[in-house]
């Protein structure tokens, strides 16, 4: 595991309300490592995807508690985590594959999709009837040492 | 998630402002899908211009949009996408199947 030099942890209800208020709080928290306009977009659209995954299919139809953990480690890297306790994913790889939805016409099927182009790892851990967890890496490039 | 909308000559325009998420997209889509019933038209444009932040949950409004209008046998258009929007929608390949023009007027 990566040392961590700092870390924020949100607790909210499956809400779709929250959606936005998640992926506003990963960026103020992310902006204090000086990225760019561009990789703070990236981040809070993958936190987005992730976060609204939660609300929509873990808890189908009832109100649960999910968790975003977002920390800034070694190497100027942000990760979140995004932790549900809802139904869980019986096929991971399948979910993962773009255009696959148990959504209906709402959601388009593109979440994972989203999030592996805009973040630089994602990890989805899942036990059905038990919850799912998603991690992503976001390396935020060094403006001072003209790494960008 | 504010939509203004115009009809003229069976040509219909959404001007969408704010941000596309799921929460707001509930309500779009279904306003979306209301414009087209009352407007019957032979073209859709739909501007981006004031779309702040979109996710994947835009992606499902234009797939939406297209299947509207490919049962009317009408034309979309999407004009005016900022940045971010234009990325998610490049990452969902969404281009292969509705018209996007990123810049100009509408």
């Amino acid at each position: 595991m990566r040392k961590s030099m700092n870390y924020i942890r949100l607790e909210f209800p499956s809400r779709s309300s929250n959606e936005g208020f998640a992926r506003m709080a990963t960026a103020c928290f992310a902006s204090q490592m000086d990225p760019t306009l561009n990789e703070l977009e990236d981040i809070k659209t993958a936190v987005s995807e992730a976060v609204t995954n939660a609300i929509v299919h873990a808890y189908p139809d009832s109100i649960g508690r999910v968790t975003l953990k977002a920390r800034i480690c070694e190497g100027n890297v942000l990760e979140v985590t995004i932790k549900d306790a809802g139904k869980g994913i019986s096929d991971v790889e399948k979910a993962r594959q773009p255009m696959y939805t148990t959504g209906g016409e709402e959601r388009s099927g593109m979440g994972f999709t989203i999030m592996e182009s805009f973040m630089d790892g994602l990890t989805v851990r899942s036990n059905p009837g038990r919850g799912t967890t998603v991690t992503m890496q976001k390396k935020i490039a060094s403006r001072a040492t003209g790494q960008r | 998630m504010d939509i203004r909308t115009q009809s003229v000559d069976r040509n219909l325009l959404l001007e969408f402002s704010g941000e596309l998420d799921h929460h707001a997209a509930k309500n779009a889509i279904r306003e979306l899908e209301l414009a087209v019933d009352t407007a019957l038209p032979r073209r859709l444009v739909l501007d981006f211009n004031g779309v702040t932040f979109m996710d994947s949950s835009g992606i499902a409004l234009l797939l939406r949009a297209k299947r509207c209008m490919d049962a009317l046998e009408g034309s979309l258009l999407v004009c005016r996408v900022q940045p971010q929007a234009k990325r998610v929608m490049d990452a969902a390949g969404i281009d292969r199947l509705v018209h996007i023009k990123q810049e100009g007027t509408v």
